[in-house]
């Protein structure tokens, strides 16, 4: 109970800036280490595979861009159904503060695979069902950015961009269910894939430690990215009182 | 006594035969005929391929309007006249969506097969273009609301319409090809495109009213 009340203090946007002021200098330490740890395990420390030689290292970075780039648009999604029902006021930052982080994993994600793609299949580019899905995402990703820059107000510009972001998150599974459909279709089994197989421990671990050094990356950026923005506003505010105040000196306010 | 959404549709119908109907036909004539000035005039290769220039054609095409859908409403406002009228927003939204549909979108359907012709698609797959599109434009157009809707009263949002829409139209333009291939296997393809097209058909009115009442100023 303490800790719930302790996490809904924090929907006051001057409480919660007190606290990432608080919170991110530790978070930063945290990511640094765990980033040089699971880098060090990834790049030294893990051996290299049989088949792929030193170019598998790409899959510690690949992987877990792949995982934050989903993970940004779920956090968008959460943050609609905040804008929209709740009207929180901490919703609308977030969402915004999550879609470049988003795209920027989700570019990295595409710019590691097509770098990893070169070596396996022999070209940088492969219509693979995958890669095609994430540049799907990608280009949302993309479209969210333009509509939020397009609309001047912030809170009509928080509304639509919440409106969407659901109708992408409606519409994000029956575009991969189409696009694994039209693959299977257009290229039987060509693209030498990376099955399942059971992973080594040696390979495991150092994936893990990455995926965690960069989900705290995600969160380090994204907490500030949310300061940066409530400040943003604040000024906006600041700015549009002090004009209001000089142009209508001398009347009342309203 | 006229009902509200009978209203909405004979005048949308009406201001559509004003003019600008045919424009969209003649969009799609214009990609039509640029795309054998790209490949080349191999009659063979624009046989093979000739389905999927049509569709993307029409999906192009069908992108031309959207952005004066709910604009032209707001900008005389007849859209505040909407969110007053008695009949739920959501199905005002749907009948503008049918007179969209019946004045670009299915003149688009009618000329697929004389385009299918200038590209020698075959009477057969011909039939099947114009089917998927039947089946197909109104999913496009109840998709396309919802970025018209999302615009609304933006002087950028002509272009910002196909930059939302498009990554969401994939869906119907994978399942829309593989239905005018008759290699590829029955019905399936159709279905499934019918099934996207129903879906839309709830999602596109509900998230375009939704939006409009919110952005509502």
């Amino acid at each position: 109970m303490a800790l719930l009340s302790s996490i809904t203090a924090l929907a006051n946007p001057a409480r919660f800036s007190a606290f990432a002021t608080r919170v991110l200098p530790w978070l930063a330490a945290a990511t640094a280490a765990m980033l040089a740890l699971g880098l060090y395990l990834g790049l030294v420390v893990a051996p290299a595979d049989y088949q792929q030689g030193e170019t598998v290292r790409i899959m510690f970075l690949h992987v877990p861009s792949a995982w934050l780039g989903m993970m940004g648009y779920t956090i968008m999604a959460v943050a609609s159904l905040g804008v929209l029902i709740w009207r929180h006021p901490l919703a609308d930052v977030a969402a915004k503060a999550a879609a470049p982080l988003g795209a920027a994993f989700t570019f990295l994600a595409l710019a590691t695979g097509s770098l990893w793609g070169k070596p396996m299949w022999g070209t940088y580019w492969v219509w693979d069902a995958r890669l095609t899905s994430f540049l799907i995402l990608f280009l949302m990703y993309l479209g969210l950015m333009a509509l939020r820059s397009a609309i001047e107000e912030p809170s009509r510009a928080a509304k639509a961009c919440a409106v969407l972001t659901l109708v992408g998150s409606v519409n994000i599974p029956i575009i991969k269910f189409s696009v694994d459909w039209w693959n299977t279709l257009h290229q039987p089994a060509s693209v030498t894939r990376m099955g399942k197989p059971a992973m080594d421990p040696t390979i495991l671990w150092p994936l893990l430690a990455n995926a965690l050094a960069f989900t705290l990356l995600f969160v380090v950026l994204h907490l500030a990215a949310m300061r940066t923005e409530l400040i943003r506003r604040r000024l906006r505010t600041l700015r549009i009182t002090a004009a209001a105040s000089a142009a209508f000196a001398p009347e009342p306010a309203e | 006594m006229r009902t509200p959404l009978g209203a909405v549709l004979s005048r949308d119908l009406a201001l559509a035969r004003g003019g600008g109907a045919g424009l969209g036909v003649m969009f799609f004539l214009l990609v039509v005929t640029l795309t054998p000035f790209a490949i080349g005039p191999d009659l063979a290769l624009l046989a093979r391929i000739g389905p999927a220039i049509l569709w993307l054609g029409a999906l192009l095409a069908s992108l031309l309007g959207l952005d004066r859908l709910l604009q032209a409403d707001h900008e005389d406002g007849s859209l505040d006249l909407m969110h007053l009228a008695p009949a739920p927003l959501e199905l005002q939204v749907a009948a503008k969506i049918l007179a969209h549909w019946l004045a670009t979108g299915l003149p688009l359907v009618l000329a697929a097969p004389l385009f299918g012709v200038m590209l020698d698609v075959g009477p057969e797959v011909s039939v099947r273009v114009a089917l998927a599109l039947l089946v197909g434009t109104p999913a496009l157009a109840c998709l396309g609301a919802v970025g018209a809707a999302l615009t609304v009263g933006l002087r950028r949002g002509g272009l910002l319409v196909p930059v939302l829409i498009l990554p969401l139209a994939v869906p119907v333009l994978i399942f829309g090809v593989a239905a005018c291939d008759a290699a590829r296997g029955g019905w399936a393809p159709l279905s499934v495109l019918a099934g996207l097209a129903l879906g839309y058909a709830v999602l596109g009115p509900v998230a375009a009213a939704g939006a409009l009442r919110l952005l509502r100023d």
